[in-house]
Formats: C-alpha cells, sequence, structure tokens
C-alpha cells in the first residue's frame, strides 16, 4: 500500500476585486512565500516537482507554461502545467506522491480577471466555433440560466431559494478576510433585483477575484518532517462529462458528472454519507442554484430536503451541515482556475481550527470548472 | 505495422479548398489585456525612462539581474538591493531578420541579438551559464558582421532616444550599438 | 525522490495511432482526436469502455482558436464522463502526455490511459506565427515586435559559434530526416533533397532558411498505457515506460548561454536515473530527439548525452545517426518530414518509439536491433524539456 497524501501547508495572496500592487507572477511568489514558511521549506530543495494551474487565454499569453516556474521556486526542476483547475492539479500531484517516486509536490493556481478587459470575448473563445459563436450570445450567463431554469423545474424550487443561498453566502463571508464580496444582505434584497438571465439576478451570479493560492502535498513520510498537523486527501475525483464542443450531450438543470465524481472521492474516503461522515462542505456557488444542484449530486438529499435544511438555517455556518461557511464564491469572488483552489484552502484552513465530533473530522470540497465546461472535482479531506 | 502504405485518417484540403466549403466560421477574437507591470519590472521601466538600465542583486547568491525581478529564482530569496549597470555589455549572439512578426517580407532586415550586460560580480567568460543580458536590435552592424561572426563577443551600448520622447518601455532603447574605441 | 524500485506498477504502452499531418486537414480538432484516439484503441484491441482515464495534450489554444482546448478536445478524446486533465508545458507537451498518462497508471489511480495530442494550427490568420507574438513576455518583449524564428535563429546562430558548426552540417539533418520520412504515411514534407537545397532555400532569420524548419500543420496522435497485468493480457509485446523525466528552466532565455540545452539535459538525467540507465550513448538504441530546426536535432543530442557536448555535428557528418547507424535518430523522419502539428508532432515520437521496439516501422525499421529508446520534446522559451524511455 502506497503512503497517504496529505496537505502540509497552504499560502494565499489577494482575493480582491483587483490586485494593482502585483503582477500575477509576483502574487504567486507572495503566496508561495507563505506557503513555504509556515513549515519552514525550501522549495529549492524540498520540493520534487511543481504543478500550475492556469489557462492562455485567462492570462493572455500563449504558452503561459512559460512564467510557471520562477514565482514558486520550480527553475530547472519538474515543473509542469494543468490547463484545468486548481483540484485537478492537487489531483496530479496525488498521484505522482502515490507512484512513490515524488515525495513533495507544489500546486499552484492564480488568477487575475482584472487583467482582462474583454471578459465576454475570452468566454466566447470557450465556445464551439461552429455551433455557438454565430449565434452571438449576448452575454456569458446564458448557459448558467438554461442550466438554472432547468433545475427550478425539475426541483420546483423557487428564486426564493436561490436568493436564500446569495442572502447565506454573502453574510457568512463578512468574518472572513479572504471575502471581499460579503455583504449583510437579505433574500428579498435578491428578490428585488432585475434578472440578467432569468431566473439569475447580479446578485445570484458571483463575481471576478485576483488570486493566488498554493498547496504543499506530501507523502505521509515526508509529510512528518514539515509539520505535526497534516491534513489528507482522502478522496479526490475528477470528471469531464463531454466535451464543450458537444454542449448538447450536457445534461441541462443536473450535474451527473459531478455525481460520479463524489461517488468515487466519497467512496475512496469510505464516506457514506456527507452529513454523517463528514462535518461541512466548501461547494461551487459561482451561481447561487449550483449550491443547492451540487448538494443533490454530493448526496446530500433531494432538492426538496436540501431546500428544507437551507430554509431551517441548517445549512448557515452554525448549523447541522455548514456549506459554504467561507462565503463561497458569492462572498469571496470567482478566481477562474484558483476557485478550486480557494475552496481547497477553506477546508483546509478549518478543518486545522479543529473541534469536530469523532467520525466526523472531514471536509468535502465540490468544483466545477465554470461555464462552459462540464469537468467536475470533489476532495474530501480529513484529519 | 505502421509501415508507409498503412492508409491513414485524415482529409488533406489543398490551397484555398477550405473556403468553398459551406459552413466557414470566421471568428475574430476579442481578446484585450491590461497587465499590471509589478514592482520589480515597473521600476525597471521607470529607470528605462530616466536613460538607466538597472538590476537586482540576490542578497544570498550574489547573482544580478537584468531584467529585474521581485525574488532571487535560484534562491527563492527576496531581491532586495538595486544596481545601476553602464549598459555595456557584449553581443553573446546575433541574426539578421528578413521577415516581420506576421511573416511578413522586411525591406530593410534587422539585426537583432541577445546582450550579455557587463555587471559587477560577472567574469564575462564563456563558460559562464547564466549572466544579466537583455533581449534587443542592433544598429550600426552589418548582415556580413553576423554571418562571418565578427560580431559576436563584441562590445556594444545602448542608443538612447531623447528624454522626451521615452515612455518607460523597452523601446527607449532605440537599439545597441558597437563602442568604438578610441 | 526516490530511486525507481519503489514504483509501484509498470506501465506499458500497448497501442498507438495517429491520423495523417497536413498544413490543412478537413477534419475539426475533435474529429482528429477521435481519429488518433480509436486508431490506438483498435491497436490495442480495447474499447473506450476499457478505458479508465483520459489525458489530452494540445499547445497554444491560440492555434485552434479555442479557449480551455481541452475541455473543447475532450469527447474527441474519449473523455466522456470520465477522469480528464490536460497537461501542458508548451512544444514540450507531447512528449509530456505519455509522462502523465504514466503516473495515472503508476500510482495506481487508474488501470488504462488514453493518451491524445492534437494541434490545428490552419485556422489561425493571417499566419499561425502571428499565434506567436503572444508567447512573449508582455511588457519586456512583445514591445520590439519579435518573431518566433527570431530566438531559434539566436540559439542557432550561438550554437555554430561555440562549436564551429557550418550551415551546411546542419543541413544534413533535414536532408536525413526529410528522407526518412518518405517512409511515414503520415509524412507531409517528406522529399529527397540536398544540402545545396536547404542552402538555397529562403533566408528568413539568417541562420535560419526556409528548409531548415518543419512545416505547419493539421493532425492528431493518441497512446493507449497500460498496467502490466491489463498490457500483459491485451498484447505480447509490451513496450514499456522505463523512465520519465521533465523541467523547466526560468522565463528569461536570454539570460543564459544558449549553445546548450540544460534543460533538457536534467529532464534526461532525471528519466535515465528511473531507467536505470548510466550510459545512455552506449545503452539508448534508437533515438527521436525533437527537431522542429535542423539545429535542434543536434542540440538536443547533446542535451539527451547521447554526444559530446559539441559533438554531435561531426557524429553527424559520420552517418552515426542515419537508420542504419549506431545511433538512429528520428527514424520517423521527425517534426521536419512528418510536420509539426505541435502536441501531436511530440507524441508521434513516442509514437514511432513503440512501433521500432516492437519492430513493427516496417520501412522505417532500424537496422540494429533495439532495446531501448529516447524520445524527448522541448517547448516554452527555451525552457522545457520532456524525456521518456521506452523498453522491450
Amino acid at each position: 500500500m502506497a503512503s497517504r497524501v496529505a496537505i502540509v501547508s497552504m499560502g494565499w495572496y489577494g482575493f480582491k476585486s483587483s490586485v494593482d500592487e502585483l503582477s500575477f507572477r509576483e502574487m504567486m511568489f507572495e503566496a508561495a512565500t507563505r506557503a513555504y514558511e509556515t513549515v519552514g521549506l525550501d522549495p529549492r530543495r524540498d520540493v520534487d516537482a511543481f504543478v500550475s494551474c492556469q489557462e492562455d487565454y485567462w492570462e493572455g499569453i500563449a504558452i503561459t507554461d512559460e512564467f510557471a516556474p520562477e514565482p514558486v521556486g520550480g527553475v530547472l526542476r519538474p515543473t509542469l502545467t494543468v490547463a484545468g483547475d486548481m483540484l485537478q492539479g492537487v489531483a496530479q500531484a496525488y498521484m505522482m506522491i502515490k507512484t512513490g517516486y515524488f515525495d513533495v509536490v507544489v500546486v499552484e493556481s492564480h488568477a487575475k480577471p482584472s487583467d482582462i478587459t474583454t471578459m465576454h470575448g475570452i468566454f466566447e473563445m470557450a465556445l464551439d466555433p461552429l455551433y455557438l459563436r454565430p449565434l452571438n450570445p449576448p452575454n456569458m450567463h446564458f448557459l448558467a440560466g438554461l442550466d438554472a431554469a432547468a433545475f427550478l423545474q425539475r426541483s420546483r424550487l423557487g428564486r426564493e431559494h436561490l436568493a436564500m443561498v446569495v442572502a447565506k453566502n454573502k453574510r457568512a463571508g463578512l468574518s472572513n478576510s479572504r471575502a471581499s464580496h460579503a455583504a449583510p444582505l437579505s433574500p428579498d434584497d435578491v428578490l428585488s433585483m432585475e434578472p440578467v438571465v432569468d431566473p439569475l439576478t447580479r446578485l445570484d451570479i458571483a463575481p471576478f477575484s485576483d488570486a493566488a493560492v498554493v498547496a504543499v502535498l506530501a507523502s505521509e513520510e515526508a509529510a512528518r518532517r514539515f509539520t505535526d498537523t497534516p491534513v489528507w486527501i482522502e478522496g479526490i475525483s475528477w470528471i469531464t462529462e463531454a466535451g464543450t464542443g458537444a454542449l448538447a450531450w450536457h445534461t441541462i438543470g443536473a450535474m451527473p458528472g459531478l455525481r460520479v465524481a463524489a461517488k468515487r472521492a466519497l467512496a475512496m474516503a469510505g464516506v457514506s454519507r456527507i452529513d454523517t461522515d463528514t462535518s461541512f462542505a466548501e461547494v461551487d456557488d459561482r451561481y447561487s442554484y449550483v449550491e443547492l444542484l451540487a448538494l443533490e449530486e454530493l448526496g446530500l438529499g433531494s432538492p426538496d430536503e436540501v431546500a428544507r435544511m437551507l430554509e431551517d438555517g441548517d445549512l448557515d455556518p452554525g448549523g447541522y451541515y455548514p456549506v459554504n461557511p467561507s462565503g463561497g464564491s458569492l462572498a469571496a469572488g470567482v478566481a477562474l482556475e484558483a476557485t478550486a483552489g480557494f475552496r481547497l484552502l477553506e477546508v483546509y484552513e478549518r478543518l486545522l481550527a479543529g473541534g469536530y465530533e469523532e467520525g466526523r473530522e472531514r471536509g468535502v470540497v465540490a468544483s466545477w470548472r465554470g461555464p462552459p465546461t462540464r469537468t467536475f472535482s470533489v476532495a474530501v479531506l480529513g484529519v | 505495422m505502421v509501415g508507409k502504405d498503412v492508409k491513414l485518417p485524415g482529409t488533406y484540403l489543398k490551397g484555398d479548398e477550405m473556403y468553398k466549403l459551406p459552413g466557414l466560421v470566421e471568428h475574430r477574437p476579442e481578446a484585450k489585456y491590461e497587465f499590471a507591470s509589478g514592482q520589480a519590472q515597473g521600476r525597471f521601466l521607470q529607470g528605462l525612462k530616466e536613460g538607466k538600465i538597472l538590476g537586482v542583486k540576490c542578497p544570498r547568491c550574489g547573482r544580478v539581474y537584468v531584467p529585474p525581478r521581485m525574488y532571487c529564482e535560484y534562491c527563492m530569496a527576496p531581491t532586495t538591493e538595486w544596481v545601476e549597470l553602464s549598459g555595456e555589455g557584449e553581443v553573446h549572439t546575433a541574426v539578421v531578420s528578413y521577415i516581420s512578426t506576421f511573416r511578413a517580407r522586411l525591406e530593410k532586415p534587422e539585426i537583432i541579438a541577445v546582450i550579455r550586460l557587463y555587471a559587477p560580480g560577472y567574469t564575462g567568460k564563456p563558460d559562464e551559464y547564466e549572466f544579466p543580458g537583455i533581449f534587443h536590435k542592433l544598429c550600426n552592424v552589418e548582415p556580413d558582421d553576423v554571418v562571418s561572426g565578427r560580431i559576436i563577443g563584441a562590445r556594444v551600448r545602448p542608443r538612447w532616444r531623447p528624454p522626451e520622447e521615452r515612455r518607460g518601455s523597452v523601446t527607449d532603447i532605440e537599439c545597441f550599438e558597437p563602442v568604438v574605441e578610441g | 525522490m526516490k530511486p525507481n524500485i519503489f514504483v509501484k506498477d509498470r506501465v506499458a504502452v500497448v497501442g498507438a495511432g495517429i491520423t495523417l499531418f497536413r498544413r490543412r486537414l478537413l477534419e475539426t480538432p475533435r474529429e482528429l482526436a477521435w481519429e488518433a484516439a480509436s486508431m490506438a484503441l483498435e491497436s490495442a484491441g480495447l474499447t473506450l469502455r476499457d478505458i479508465d482515464c483520459i489525458v489530452i495534450g494540445s499547445a497554444p489554444d491560440a492555434f485552434d482558436g479555442v479557449h480551455m482546448k481541452g475541455e473543447y478536445l475532450a469527447d474527441g478524446s474519449g473523455g466522456v464522463f470520465k477522469p480528464t486533465v490536460r497537461v501542458y508545458v508548451g512544444g514540450g507537451t507531447g512528449v509530456f502526455v505519455p509522462i502523465a498518462a504514466w503516473w495515472h497508471v503508476a500510482s495506481g489511480h487508474c488501470d488504462t490511459v488514453l493518451a491524445v495530442a492534437e494541434e490545428k494550427m490552419s485556422p489561425a490568420h493571417p499566419h499561425p506565427q502571428g499565434v506567436f507574438a503572444y508567447i512573449w513576455d508582455p511588457i519586456l518583449e512583445r514591445p520590439l515586435g519579435p518573431n518566433l524564428i527570431w530566438i531559434f535563429a539566436l540559439e542557432m546562430r550561438r550554437y555554430m559559434h561555440k562549436c564551429g558548426v557550418k550551415k551546411e552540417t546542419i543541413a544534413k539533418v533535414s536532408v536525413k530526416n526529410k528522407r526518412n520520412a518518405l517512409d511515414h504515411p503520415a509524412a507531409q514534407a517528406a522529399a529527397r533533397i540536398t544540402v545545396e537545397d536547404v542552402l538555397k532555400s529562403e533566408v528568413l532569420v539568417w541562420p535560419v532558411q526556409r528548409l531548415d524548419i518543419s512545416p505547419v500543420s493539421d493532425g492528431a496522435a493518441a497512446l493507449v498505457l497500460a498496467r502490466e497485468n491489463v498490457a500483459r493480457r491485451v498484447t505480447d509485446s509490451p513496450v514499456w515506460v522505463e523512465g520519465v523525466g521533465f523541467t523547466l528552466d526560468n522565463t528569461h532565455w536570454y539570460n543564459r548561454e544558449l549553445a546548450y540545452p540544460r534543460y533538457v539535459n536534467y529532464a534526461a538525467r532525471m528519466a535515465y536515473k528511473m531507467a536505470g540507465i548510466e550510459r545512455p550513448w552506449k545503452e539508448i538504441d534508437v533515438a527521436e530527439p525533437y527537431d522542429p530546426f535542423d539545429y535542434k536535432e543536434l542540440h538536443h543530442i547533446e542535451g539527451l548525452m547521447l554526444a559530446r557536448p559539441c559533438e554531435a555535428p561531426k557524429l553527424l557528418e559520420e552517418g552515426w545517426f542515419d537508420r542504419s547507424g549506431e545511433l538512429p535518430t528520428s527514424p520517423s523522419g521527425g517534426l521536419l518530414g512528418v510536420g509539426n502539428p505541435i502536441a501531436a508532432a511530440g507524441l508521434m515520437k513516442v509514437a514511432e518509439l513503440f512501433w521500432q521496439l516492437r519492430y513493427e516501422a516496417g520501412a522505417r525499421q532500424v537496422k540494429k536491433p533495439v532495446h531501448l529508446g529516447v524520445a524527448q520534446a522541448w517547448g516554452d522559451l527555451m525552457q522545457a524539456g520532456t524525456v521518456i524511455v521506452l523498453g522491450n
């Protein structure tokens, strides 16, 4: 049996609408330095490989991989780029360590959406050039709108449930230093707004944030060298439902890909039910409806049951099963591929804070790469 | 067996055949960015505006970086000490470009070079793998100087644009030109 | 890092597929990926149902003109309700795809992996070179209006200067590879040319001339990798992944000696160490060094320690690297002969080792008996080295 894999340290920088004082490389350096200093790790000596998670068009640089090594200490070392979200990068590092060949692997992801002045144009580039681009969609939220409408119809939930998610997360973020979009909102504030794409209002759509996140992963043996408090990756899975050129194959109003990823990650961790075997979850909420849909696909309950928990405050930060106690992306923003890194960081820190019932010392991360993709990742962390 | 006679998938389109097919979609990407220059490059560009080539020195290993970075990539230590270089250096390698960025033919060829800059602590010996350097154009150099190899190792210095034309860009240096002795 | 004895599962390549490489193909990127993937599956006697995980490789999104290209290619590559990831190290991606596939299997996470690389450079207008305008540092380099060929020319010039190599010698790589490609069914630029032809071709950025460079191409390639017990079941002649290595040097290529690719050397040392190879120049039987430019093959042969620094040109002159030579390099025809759909071209090189090590290369089969082969690609701004060692 190969060694277990742990996160031994994490560092971050930013989580603001615009980080003007630093370039993306300097943000990466700041996040990396923080992650390394905490555990006294020298990246030039102690790390076997580096994984950077980024995409060319997000960066505005063709072959953005060029800029991956320096800021994290990866010069002349095994360094690679994953064109995927940070959890997919963590999955690569996890497997690399599991081979037994790598002991310590660093995973980095960063986002500077504030550098992009034509976000809609970039989104358009992700659409199938032959079928979707000629339709010239008026805004980039139309896919989420379709998905949300189909979900509400299938679940017979209403806009008020989406508004409750928004209010819960925006408020939860008030106590999180990374949640710069937090606000003391009520569901009525959301319901009183005009939809951007029915049924989603501006408040149902998470804004963007600039951020960099770095995680240090290690084999069990190596982890003990750096810390007394490793956080174990007990389960991890990533699933692509279909390509963005095959949107017709996507299931609208459900996320079966997330269901498969969740099933595998939970099985790996030996979790039969998230609410009995884990203590909380950080799940995708780049659109308010996604949180409810994700909870259904994670097996927390039917949409009805999830909605009832939401109404009863069970999903609040102090509730029976807190969901996005960090405030989620609705409060901390979507940091492109580092969004999954944000959720990972929240679960990591919350687990380290401790105080969990025996048998539930775990947290769940569930991530979607966002439209137009149908790629989902799920991880179970435990202490 | 994948020998030479295997028939492989793929349909070759000759010349402008593609444009005669139905359903061709033309898409002009709308992708614009405003890049923050950051701390190290920001100061470097300011230096150029003032007619100076600035570098940073790593307090741990003593490497001098031009262009400067906020941190030493070999030691992962923050680079705190700024140094001003003379701007002079020698040609590491040089080539003659007959084409533009988009591969159009140029009327007058350009000479492009990597210049190894003189800096304290650098011997300039040919076996030094790393060095502070800059990538720029050369003037007062003929294509034959490149072909014959005469220009490699030659001493060069920056030709600055007049102060009022400088914008805090690498183009504030018009080019590098050979230092004429005496 | 630990020595290879701790690696959990041995990993084998059990199938390979490839499309035609051409300047412009009718098929969409997804269709090309599918063609190569299904050929690879068929050659392994497997179906998509037998595949656990997908690894996709493709170089800049700007060529195909698609943001999140991995997501776009997913279904064509078999990524339907499967763990699917796109890895990326610029031009080094092609050889990197099977490296990433290796750890999917060696970790015990997947039993079988479909590794697919695709590139369609023809959609970019007016010329794919324009795409390369965006690989430069937006602040320090782009204002100079650079052309990608500049940096290769700079590197080639430095190599010529430091090693005292003539253009006539370097041109022989182009002659050899284009001739080798006459026997490759995917080849786009196979030809019987002479050194004279190379020296008379259009001068782009001296010393780089038209025939020193590989062409712009569309194409895809794919491999199937499997764990030892699966591999033994599906084939009598698995080709083992003996070693993998990869390295990324700093972005500032003009702060380094350009005559020697230390990033290739570091990656090679990592791969050889894992494979237990101490004297690669003696132990490697066949090599596919990355050859987007003719001088690059020589440069990379030296980085791979198949020759001493500055020694490759001399060995080339002696016919050492011919198909009938002591150490055949690019028996496929390489990028110069078969074509250069970036990531697909790198994976084509690994596929060639697979065919060579199974004695399935037909007219391309090298003369000498083969046990160990190395393939390598390079990428980014003189930064990425990716190396894989296969054995039979």
